[in-house]
């Protein structure tokens, strides 16, 4: 290098070694988010409860618009014949040129009627519905523009009057909690006070580990996070599971209108920190972690059914391959079957590599001689 | 039997005693009278009137007796309400802090006495609780066991009353109220509420209460009450105070202003705040303290009103009266279509007119 580039690199130096390394796919997550807002995001959220606990009036406080503006309530005597229903609400939310396609699941009818037998099994066969059809569509021809109408969360509301899971809830939660993200909130929490949360809280966190239901998990914290994220994460993890409140009402409190519940004894804030856990559940759900909720529907819950679903065929194949054969062979139970199967299938393959080795012995030998 | 039979006189008076006046029981009119007797103006000063001082002195030395049934699904606050209505620590339930509730697999009924005594006036409560209704997955017939108690305790009693030599007082195990604990979902009643009342309403007194009504503001809480009430309308469930059991027009104007409110919203508690330089009952939570003896808050004295200072009498009237009889007239039936062959007339529970009931003794 000459004096006059030695001198020119000892100004610039910094932006030309900068220069010289830089290649540009920083700017990647950039060019996605561009590309993702043009598209628009879509998020299923899946509510069930029994009826009375809150959970239309939550997810309009989340969410802020008015989903069940001419909703009936059906009355005793019709509610005693009906069954659990899956109702579907699409909404279209924009803000700041970010696209939002909410779809919310309700379940009307769950846990209401007197004999709740397998009350669950409508909300199963959906979720197994919706997969079904987005495996059907991934391996169809034309992927293009596959409708993603997958569940990708459910809220499970917890009455806040018993004392702690009742037997229909932790059947609920285990029939679902291989198929969907579970979030357990404990509704209409402005009937305790601050002891009562938390000896409920604590009571649910065990019962929910003693039953072995797998609740979804907030992923850890990158060990890169600065220290008030790693806090914040903290705090959200011992907080569940959430109590919440929500209104329909805007309230005049502290000299301000916020969305609240009056009563005489004081105003109840929803958003007010002290008093519920709304704002960390809309947080947690919205703000940062829905992604991370798309992402484990995807790649956990999917792929289990994927596979389980491919696993059902292939062995339904193996079963009438054996029909097909000009032996008779008894008929066994299908558990039978499969061991077999697999057996069969290993023995073939052990054969296979035993001649391999042979043949790769006597090659040996003839290179040798 | 006698004590009771004392306790239930009612003097016939024109003055202005300002009890209310009855047609007295058959039983104890003397055979040839029927009816009230018309007295004329007394010209002096007899001492009718003493004889409330006699019965009162009999009847707090025999003391009261006073079974409650309480009903609902685990976590309502029952034992909390009962240990709130009656000021002493009634149930167990809620005093032991280390109590685990769990959830028993078929419902099955623990009945707990206890004598507690205010200015003199002795009272046997016993509070007969419920615990694993509702809360299954499948509850079915989980009413079974409590209509079967009930039916039970009416049982005991008839027998008693059928020996030939009976006791001078008949021990009375019979439930003389049922309180039903609805949830504050501020939606409507639901199906096996309905179940359970259209079942129990015909053989004991219940009262519904909303339980935990902090949770409802004023305007949810009306709207949720009068849809309760529509519902309990359209089923054809009575609860007390029912309407054909009013005698005359005082009784129906206070029961028809009772009958408005219902079901009462409660809220319970045994914890005590401060509260304008006052010790109250409440709960305190970050946005206020809900004061349970505050009208304006909860209606909490309006339950314990109805239930110990105004109708708890009234309630063992309709029980021994009504649906007693309505037990026993049933009972007599089928023994006596059983000896005879013929097939017992059903009898349908609650319909009975009272003065009907007391008729055919």
């Amino acid at each position: 290098m000459t004096t006059n580039m030695r001198y020119k690199s000892r100004i610039i130096k910094t932006e030309d070694s900068e220069d010289k390394q830089y290649v540009g796919f920083a700017t990647l997550p950039n060019q996605v988010h561009r590309k993702s807002v043009k598209k628009g995001f879509d998020f299923t959220l899946m509510v069930a409860g029994e009826s009375g606990l809150g959970k239309s009036t939550l997810v309009n406080s989340l969410f802020l618009t008015d989903l069940y503006k001419d909703r009936k309530l059906l009355n005793a005597e019709e509610r005693i014949s009906q069954t659990v229903e899956i109702t579907k609400h699409t909404v279209d939310i924009e803000e700041k040129g970010v696209k939002l396609k909410l779809t919310i699941v309700d379940t009307p009818g769950f846990g209401d009627a007197v004999n709740n037998n397998e009350c669950w099994k409508p909300i199963t066969d959906y979720i197994d519905q919706q997969f079904e059809q987005y495996f059907r569509d991934e391996s169809g021809l034309n992927r293009k523009n596959i409708l993603d109408n997958r569940v990708h969360c459910c809220l499970y509301f917890i009455p806040p009057f018993g004392h702690g899971l009742r037997p229909v809830d932790v059947e609920f939660m285990k029939a679902l909690h291989e198929r969907v993200n579970i979030i357990a909130l404990i509704a209409k929490a402005d009937c305790l006070t601050p002891n009562e949360t938390k000896k409920l809280k604590d009571r649910v966190r065990d019962e929910i580990e003693r039953f072995g239901i797998k609740v979804y998990q907030f992923p850890e914290c990158d060990s890169d996070e600065d220290e008030e994220f790693k806090q914040m994460d903290k705090e959200l993890k011992e907080c569940t599971p959430f109590a919440v409140i929500g209104s329909n009402t805007v309230v005049e409190a502290r000299g301000q209108r916020v969305r609240g519940r009056l009563y005489p004894w004081g105003i109840v804030e929803v958003e007010n920190q002290s008093h519920c856990d709304f704002v960390k559940l809309r947080n947690m759900l919205i703000r940062s972690h829905m992604h991370d909720l798309k992402d484990v529907t995807c790649d956990v819950h999917y792929e289990n059914y994927r596979a389980h679903c491919i696993q059902q065929m292939t062995s339904k194949l193996a079963q009438d391959n054996r029909m097909d054969s000009s032996i008779p062979i008894l008929p066994l139970p299908t558990p039978d079957a499969e061991t077999e199967r697999l057996i069969k299938m290993k023995d073939e393959e052990l054969k296979r590599m035993q001649e391999m080795l042979e043949k790769m012995q006597q090659q040996m030998h003839e290179k040798d001689q | 039997m006698e004590e009771e039979r004392e306790v239930e006189l009612q003097v016939e008076e024109d003055s202005e005693a300002g009890r209310e006046t009855e047609i007295p029981p058959p039983q104890l009119a003397e055979p040839g009278t029927q009816g009230i007797i018309r007295g004329r103006d007394l010209f002096g000063y007899v001492g009718i009137e003493a004889v409330l001082d006699q019965m009162r002195r009999k009847t707090m030395k025999a003391g009261f007796e006073f079974n409650i049934m309480v009903v609902g699904q685990s976590g309502l606050g029952k034992s909390t309400l009962v240990n709130t209505l009656f000021k002493s620590k009634v149930s167990r339930k809620s005093c032991t802090p280390s109590y685990e509730e769990k959830i028993s697999r078929t419902v099955h009924l623990k009945s707990v006495s206890h004598i507690i005594e205010e200015k003199g006036v002795k009272m046997r409560l016993t509070v007969i609780d419920t615990p694993g209704f509702g809360d299954q997955i499948n509850n079915e017939n989980c009413w079974d066991p409590i209509v079967k108690y009930i039916n039970e305790q009416y049982e005991k009693y008839l027998t008693e009353e059928l020996h030939i030599t009976r006791k001078r007082r008949i021990p009375d195990t019979r439930v003389h109220c049922c309180v039903y604990f609805l949830p504050a979902t501020g939606h409507r009643l639901r199906p096996i509420d309905v179940e359970f009342m259209k079942r129990l309403g015909k053989i004991v007194s219940i009262v519904p209460v909303i339980a935990k009504a902090d949770t409802l503001t004023m305007d949810e809480r009306l709207d949720f009450k009068q849809r309760i009430r529509q519902d309990l309308q359209a089923s054809g469930i009575r609860v007390y105070p029912q309407k054909e059991y009013d005698e005359d027009v005082e009784d129906r104007i206070r029961n028809d202003k009772i009958r408005e409110n219902i079901p009462f919203a409660v809220v319970g508690t045994d914890k005590e705040h401060q509260v304008n330089g006052n010790k109250v009952l409440g709960r305190k939570t970050k946005w206020g303290i809900i004061e349970v003896e505050n009208v304006a808050h909860c209606e909490f004295a309006n339950l314990r009103d109805l239930l110990v200072r105004s109708h708890l009498q009234d309630l063992k009237d309709v029980t021994h009266y009504i649906h007693y009889e309505t037990y026993r007239v049933r009972r007599l039936n089928e023994s006596n279509a059983s000896v005879s062959g013929l097939s017992a007339l059903p009898l349908e529970n609650g319909i009975t007119e009272k003065y009907e009931a007391q008729s055919q003794l």
